[in-house]
């Protein structure tokens, strides 16, 4: 069961000057699990999110992620993960193609490669006829889905999505998080931070950070029958009040 | 080399697809050029002046048409009385004016002493010296060929020589500054805005989750404008040597070599702004009031750096377009080559070294 485990974090912990951002979380993410990431604004979520990605070194605490060191092995956990910020992270004055191939081309990936798997992606968008148009034209939904095929292009064995999906519609939504349970059936493992509760639904297991801690983590089903309440929002409630820290 | 491949190729996208930013890198040092070599000259040629003539004799006669035939003067003809002059000076019809008095001739032919007035406007008073400068020179020259081969005693003959350019072409002092202005702004400005942008789309964030290395990204941002100020150094040689005939006395090697390095100078100015800011509007704002502003006033291109307040001399000195200023000037024009040249070259050098080391380290610290 343990080399199942693609994240491992043991008190990993965040200091900013006096500021304690995280602070001391502990949890393990299974291979091809939809792990949801929830907190508050201010939390500490991306933080976390950050160290587990190679971008921001722990003040302490121990993490490894696709079985490599977050202290040491920035690089190989690097190229081992896909990354989609909350902000839109397409290039909008490129084409559809050229944002492929660029992202395709920084992860190191082959020609021919890149070129068949274009076309696949393509072809499972249904935006064969859009691939030579700037992005910038394409409606956000499309976009964000593309963003979502572009992290997952190099076939990473994890993938971080920090708020994928906001301001987009819930029907897009939907067909979003259709995309995620594709990836995870293919053995990625889904890191997705989220505000919405109904998406906290979908996933796997779900924890919930409050001031730097991670307060709550289980199945959704777990969670509503530990709090006694009917909905992940309520769970989401009933924690967050607890919050001390001003959101930022 | 695959992924910086990828990465350069993404720039040129990027700049390529903006038409209008392509044109106005690659235009503008054409245009300024062309502005500074024809429209904006400090030379005075043609300018309107007006003779009045109470005297008019053979000697007048023979001076106003030595001032006509000068190519810095135009005469205008109807000037009859000084009511006329105050009149034409304040419909700005005229620079100057050119005032013989009565029996001119007379007195210089008996007396060997005669008067002429230079009354000009002095609300420019650059022109109002070099037209009363150009007219005196013309009457001295009079004077002299009149005096003929007669030996006066005790005479100082002055006989100037302008070295480097001897017809005293502005040219020669803009095209230096030209290429200076036009290099830091391309470099400063563009890269800096280019790596800020990443950061303001949110792209940067990517990038570095990314296996790419962040000096990697640097480069790459930095090399599309690299390429494009070569060629702005090209076009601005070829615009001075074949429009402008501003030969290029020196090694065109070591002037390439000294513009590169003033180039990457500036690209690593660039980068160390966008490495400290995080919107595009700052990097603008500190791009132009932090380089441009000072590479336009204190590199001794616009105003010479010796009549400056000695604190302004100073700061001029952590200017690096003036040590580029410089080399340029010596290598273009006086066609020294490197021997003379090496403490500049040293001191830009030192600048491109220290500005690279900053904005490496500030990128590092923005990571950790």
């Amino acid at each position: 069961m343990s080399n199942d485990k693609v994240i491992i974090a043991e008190q990993l912990t965040k200091r900013f000057g006096h500021f304690t951002a995280v602070d001391g979380i502990s949890f393990d993410v299974h291979k091809g699990e939809i792990f949801g990431f929830l907190g508050a604004n201010g939390a500490g979520k991306t933080t976390a999110m950050r160290m587990l990605s190679g971008l921001s070194m722990p003040s302490s605490g121990k993490a490894s992620v696709a079985g490599f060191d977050v202290y040491r092995e920035t690089e190989k956990i690097k190229q081992s993960i896909g990354y989609m910020s909350q902000k839109f992270s397409l290039y909008e004055d490129l084409t559809v193609k050229e944002n492929i191939r660029f992202y395709a081309g920084i992860y190191g990936m082959t020609d021919t490669f890149i070129k068949d798997k274009t076309g696949f992606i393509l072809k499972h968008l249904h935006m064969e006829s859009e691939a030579d148009k700037l992005v910038k034209s394409l409606p956000l939904g499309w976009k964000q889905k593309l963003a979502f095929s572009v992290a997952v292009f190099h076939e990473p064995k994890i993938v971080f999505l920090d708020e994928p999906t906001g301001g987009v519609d819930p029907v897009t939504r939907r067909e979003f998080w259709s995309m995620i349970y594709q990836a995870a059936e293919t053995g990625i493992t889904v890191f997705v931070t989220t505000h919405y509760m109904d998406e906290a639904e979908y996933c796997n297991r779900v924890s919930i950070m409050v001031d730097g801690r991670i307060d709550a983590l289980g199945t959704p089903q777990q969670l509503k029958r530990t709090f006694n309440v009917s909905s992940m929002d309520e769970v989401f409630l009933k924690l967050a009040r607890k919050a001390t820290r001003a959101a930022d | 080399m695959k992924q910086f491949k990828a990465f350069v190729k993404k720039e040129f996208h990027h700049i390529f697809r903006d038409t209008r930013t392509v044109f106005i890198l690659l235009g503008m040092p054409v245009v300024q050029i062309i502005i500074f070599g024809f429209a904006l000259t400090n030379e005075v040629k043609n300018s309107r002046i007006g003779v009045l003539d109470n005297s008019k004799d053979a000697a007048t006669e023979s001076l106003i048409n030595e001032l006509e035939a000068s190519r810095y003067f135009d005469i205008e003809k109807n000037i009859y009385s000084y009511n006329d002059i105050e009149q034409s000076f304040r419909e700005g019809k005229i620079k100057m004016a050119v005032v013989f008095p009565q029996r001119f001739g007379e007195n210089l032919q008996h007396f060997n002493k005669a008067q002429v007035q230079l009354v000009a406007d002095a609300s420019d008073p650059n022109v109002a010296n070099t037209l009363t400068n150009y007219a005196t020179a013309v009457v001295m020259d009079y004077q002299k060929r009149i005096t003929g081969n007669r030996q006066l005693p005790y005479t100082i003959n002055t006989e100037m020589r302008m070295l480097y350019n001897p017809q005293l072409k502005g040219a020669y002092n803009f095209v230096p500054g030209v290429m200076a202005m036009v290099l830091m702004l391309v470099c400063t400005l563009m890269t800096a805005i280019t790596v800020v942008r990443e950061k303001e789309m949110g792209t940067m964030e990517i990038l570095l989750a990314s296996p790419i290395k962040p000096l990697k990204i640097i480069i790459a941002k930095a090399v599309p404008y690299l390429l494009l100020s070569i060629v702005n150094v090209a076009s601005i040689l070829l615009l001075s040597v074949f429009v402008l005939e501003v030969p290029i006395n020196g090694s065109l090697l070591l002037l390439s070599f000294e513009s590169i390095l003033f180039i990457l100078t500036c690209l690593a100015f660039g980068l160390l702004i966008s490495a400290s800011t995080a919107s595009q509007q700052t990097a603008m704002f500190i791009s132009l009031t932090g380089m441009f502003l000072p590479t336009v006033m204190l590199s001794g291109f616009m105003f010479p750096i010796e009549n400056m307040p000695l604190p302004l001399q100073i700061i001029s000195n952590a200017v690096p377009a003036k040590w580029y200023y410089m080399i340029v000037k010596d290598v273009m024009i006086k066609g020294v080559g490197l021997e003379s040249v090496w403490k500049e070259t040293l001191i830009l050098a030192g600048m491109m070294f220290f500005l690279l080391a900053m904005a490496i380290k500030k990128f590092k610290i923005r990571l950790a």
